[in-house]
């Protein structure tokens, strides 16, 4: 069908500027085929050609914004969004009135003074006191949008209020964790040398430490009995010799861990990892950091007026205060699938138009009804390893 | 005098030493130059027009099978027809690529200052014309490894136009940072060595070869803006250069500027210490000033045709100058608005946001004055004045959503949507097309010495604008939905799958526009070899280039190099027998020069 559609429309323009081009091969014969000068006919036409163009021009603007209109973002649903929602209406009535204006003033000018017969222009060079005007005007204008536009900036990268919950998001390609504090209100450290297919955050626990630890030696012992069998002086054996370093580098950075961290490696422990949809209480300061593991991706939530990159070496954060219940949005809208979205808005790859998470926003009971059903990352941890959390048996093989 | 005489005579001997390969291909004559970047120009802008026409089919039809899209990337990157993710994202990188650096800059501003600035400066040539031909070859050369690098298994750059590395940097991280990266970044070195060596060249050419009376204050706009341009160049590009090499130690020496912490295909990589966030500073450095290296020179071609074409001085020269400068020194210090949810304290965002929004203030004066220009004119609508008109509608109305775009609190919403897309199409890239069409309308008959078709001039207009505004006017409104730029598809989200129809709607707008375009190749090329012989002003024009002959000649002016009297924009001067005053007309008794 597309397929059709498309060839139909590619047919139909050749056609047109082959008849386009037959007409003006035509005309130039007739016309004596001087180019350099307009005919008074010809310049009235073009001006009023102007005209339409102007009634198309407005009534493409006005089509669209009543087609299109109603499906652009919903009322903001955070504290800070709706001071934002403000200062972009603020914008957009500035921004009307300036391209009516100035569109209008172009038009007029364009029909008032085409050429025609004995018309002449005027010799105006400048005029310093309409300048000043036109200066100081703008000027004026935007004192108020960067004033206010400050103040709107500054509410959204206000203080972390007190009983903020922390979470975590942590991007790759091509999905999103979202990483809530357990018991102890304490989001655990992480870092990428920890990462693995059981631990995919690279969180920093007494366990993660002994299994990272079990797992290089192991891939060192291997490296070093394959250096064995490759012949020695070439281009092998530097790439096993170089594998080895790297391998002992990172030991070496989790060793440093073991001894630098004691305090701070089990808080990661009760953590809680969430996939596909999160949920956050209506009402209470979302406090989000965000770390990347592969390339820059940007979490954007759209209806909260909200967004932050995540970039790979740091840790970014922003924070928001939900005002509208998933429930109460759906009601709003009238659309009983709307769900509020955290997608990816910094081009990450194959499937960066597919990298999304669904957020919920609960009340705080069924919000703390959640959070309690979600398994901790150790218990996920020593399940995905057959191992009982009170099982020491980890332990011992490593020591 | 006999200097300028016994160089008069020198060149007249060159000219007939003159070989197939010295006058067409490795020619040091300014006007050929100018000929040669145009044409590349064009050739590079189809290929990238092509591209925008091949994605915007699969935006509209999304996953359905096209035999176009097989025709032109074949069975690996639209296997059955159905566009590969990863081409799609290569498609618009290259796109970005092309329009932005080959078309926009090297093709407006090379065209445009070779072919003007000795010409209206009263110049034999540029300062340097051997520079001046390896400012093109180097272009040349970078053309053609960019478009070799289509042509890699793994395919051309993908990470969009701006790089943005660790995606740009590991090969790992999708399959176009591989051999198509490579050769990006030595396109893009090869590219900016060609733009400052040009540059150096056109800004030692105004300061020192203008002729005898042409002062500073004589000088036409077009020559302000670039000049302008020029020094933005130079002092932008090679920070640009720095960020490329960087990228190329990080990606093939094994260096850390850019990398830290990386997991990636199942490894943790070594790099240790590096930012991101520096790449993103060095490229926005030049990436702003880019902006303006593009519209500076588009709104200098503007002013210069309005002013010709309305009959009637540019109002407010002197004004017109000082916002050319003011949006050159500001274009420096607002890099940070492309970077305000990159996790930069939220104070230099502030920063920011204040010295983005003064742009607009110089940006305003132009737009009055270019209206006011038009007020008690007598308009005469040539194609070059109907482009340079609907080049006016898109600055104003690109320029205005800039607002949105420059204020951080507002940014957080649209930033890299589809409202940003909407909106430097319209003020960059649209301005600065509508700008270039009006400047091959108005100086063909100087190129060429033939006469362009003005029907066909004024078909392909209408087309363009009217196709242009309905691609873009519409796109905003996904912009405010949230739809984020770069995506292959909105069909996997169920809130942004109800635009369907508009990205329908935009893809037909997209393909009329690219087909409006062979109306302009054909007029171009026809008129080439077959059009009217053009008379020698045909625009009754003031400025010196329209008082050399119609053929081409080395050096320019036959005799002595003409000496200037007044400014250029005596148009519909009282007391005057014709409408026009060109400038080396000797002032009479008691009238005064310039404003008053």
């Amino acid at each position: 069908m597309g397929f059709l559609l498309g060839f139909a429309a590619t047919l139909l323009a050749v056609v047109l500027i082959v008849q386009i081009i037959r007409v003006f091969e035509l005309t130039s014969k007739l016309s004596g085929n001087d180019q350099s000068k307009v005919s008074f006919k010809d310049n009235r036409t073009r001006a009023f050609s102007w005209l339409l163009f102007m009634i198309w021009y407005f009534a493409l603007f006005i089509w669209v914004v009543q087609k299109w209109g109603p499906l652009v973002l919903p009322e903001a649903a955070s504290v800070h969004g709706e001071t934002i929602d403000f200062l972009f209406n603020l914008n957009w009535v500035i921004i009307l009135i300036a391209f009516i204006i100035t569109h209008l003033v172009l038009i007029t000018f364009i029909l008032r003074y085409y050429a025609r017969p004995g018309s002449k222009a005027e010799f105006i060079t400048h005029n310093n006191k309409l300048e000043m005007i036109w200066t100081v005007v703008p000027a004026a204008v935007l004192a108020v949008i960067i004033i206010y536009g400050l103040k709107t900036w500054d509410e959204y990268n206000g203080d972390v209020a007190g009983d903020a919950i922390n979470i975590e998001l942590y991007a790759k390609q091509f999905d999103w964790t979202a990483r809530f504090a357990g018991d102890d209100d304490q989001l655990g450290k992480a870092n990428f040398n920890f990462i693995n297919t059981s631990n995919p955050l690279g969180l920093v626990t007494e366990q993660t430490i002994k299994i990272r630890i079990q797992e290089l030696n192991d891939q060192i012992a291997e490296l070093k009995e394959e250096l064995n069998h490759v012949p020695k002086d070439g281009l092998k054996e530097s790439q096993k010799l170089a594998a080895i370093h790297h391998k002992e580098t990172q030991l070496s950075k989790i060793h440093a861990f073991r001894r630098n961290n004691e305090l701070a490696k089990n808080a990661a422990k009760d953590d809680k990892l969430v996939k596909v949809e999160f949920h956050i209480p209506v009402g209470r300061q979302v406090n989000f950091s965000m770390r990347s593991q592969d390339v820059i991706h940007s979490a954007f939530m759209p209806h909260f007026r909200a967004q932050m990159n995540c970039v790979p070496g740091m840790v970014t954060r922003m924070r928001f205060t939900p005002t509208i219940t998933t429930a109460e949005m759906r009601r709003k809208t009238g659309n009983p699938e709307f769900d509020y979205l955290l997608l990816c808005n910094k081009v990450c790859g194959a499937a960066h138009y597919n990298m999304q998470m669904n957020v919920i926003v609960d009340t705080p009971e069924d919000y703390a009804k959640w959070l309690a059903e979600q398994t901790t990352f150790n218990a996920k941890l020593m399940a995905t390893l057959g191992l009982s959390e009170t099982d020491n048996q980890l332990a011992q093989n490593i020591q | 005098m006999s200097n300028t005489a016994h160089a008069a005579d020198h060149h007249a001997e060159d000219h007939h030493q003159e070989t197939f390969i010295s006058k067409y291909v490795f020619s040091q004559d300014h006007k050929m130059i100018a000929k040669q970047f145009l044409v590349t120009g064009m050739f590079m802008a189809t290929i990238g027009m092509l591209m925008s026409t091949l994605f915007r089919i699969q935006l509209a039809w999304p996953g359905e099978g096209f035999a176009v899209l097989n025709f032109f990337l074949g069975d690996k990157w639209a296997p059955e027809g159905v566009m590969d993710p990863n081409m799609y994202l290569a498609l618009g990188t290259i796109h970005g690529t092309i329009m932005v650096f080959f078309l926009l800059t090297a093709g407006l501003s090379g065209t445009f200052a070779n072919l003007l600035i000795p010409y209206q400066i009263g110049a034999r040539d540029m300062a340097s014309g051997f520079m001046n031909m390896l400012s093109y070859w180097l272009f040349a050369a970078s053309s053609v490894i960019m478009v070799l690098s289509l042509f890699v298994e793994t395919g051309p750059a993908s990470a969009g136009w701006t790089v943005y590395p660790p995606l740009s940097a590991l090969p790992q991280a999708m399959p176009g940072s591989g051999l198509g990266m490579t050769l990006w970044l030595v396109s893009m070195t090869l590219f900016i060595a060609s733009s400052m060596i040009g540059g150096l060249n056109y800004i030692v050419t105004i300061v020192n070869l203008r002729t005898s009376g042409m002062s500073m204050t004589r000088l036409p706009l077009t020559i302000w803006a670039l000049l302008v341009t020029a020094i933005l160049g130079l002092l932008s590009f090679p920070v640009l250069l720095s960020a490329a090499l960087l990228l190329l130690f990080d990606r093939s020496f094994g260096t850390s500027f850019y990398l830290s912490d990386i997991f990636i295909a199942g490894e943790a990589l070594d790099y240790n210490g590096g930012s991101p966030i520096l790449f993103e500073h060095l490229f926005w450095f030049l990436g702003h000033p880019e902006v303006y290296i593009i519209l500076l020179p588009a709104l200098g071609l503007t002013s210069e045709i309005i002013a010709t074409n309305a009959r009637k001085p540019i109002f407010g020269y002197k004004a017109m100058i000082g916002s050319i400068l003011a949006i050159a020194f500001l274009s420096f210090i607002v890099w940070g608005h492309h970077m305000f949810l990159t996790g930069m304290d939220p104070f230099l965002g502030s920063v920011f946001t204040f010295t983005t929004l003064l742009i607009a203030i110089p940006s305003a004066v132009k737009v009055f004055n270019y209206l006011t220009t038009l007020y008690k004119a007598n308009i005469r609508f040539t194609p070059a004045m109907m482009f340079s008109l609907g080049m006016v509608s898109t600055f104003i109305s690109g320029g205005l959503t800039g607002i949105i775009l420059a204020d951080a609190a507002l940014d957080i919403t649209v930033h890299d949507t589809y409202f940003v897309v909407a909106h430097f199409h319209i003020v960059m890239g649209f301005s600065a097309v509508n700008a270039m069409f009006a400047g091959v309308y108005h100086w063909f008959p100087k190129m060429y010495g033939r006469m362009m078709n003005q029907k066909l001039g004024i078909i392909h207009f209408w087309a363009t604008l009217i196709s242009g505004y309905g691609v873009f006017l519409p796109m905003h409104f996904l912009g405010l939905a949230g739809v984020p730029r770069r995506y292959y598809t909105n069909s996997e989200f169920p809130l942004f799958d109800s635009f369907i129809d508009m990205n329908v709607l935009m893809t037909v707008f997209a393909i009329i526009a690219a087909l409006a375009q062979f109306i302009f190749f054909f007029n171009f090329f026809y008129s080439m070899k077959r059009g009217p012989v053009a008379p020698q002003n045909p625009w009754r024009s003031n400025t010196l280039e329209w008082t050399t002959p119609v053929e081409h000649i080395h050096g320019n002016w036959p005799g002595d190099l003409p000496v200037v009297h007044r400014w250029p924009y005596d148009y519909s001067k009282p007391g005057k027998a014709e409408d026009f005053v060109p400038q080396i007309v000797p002032l009479e008794e008691g009238e005064v020069d310039g404003e008053h």
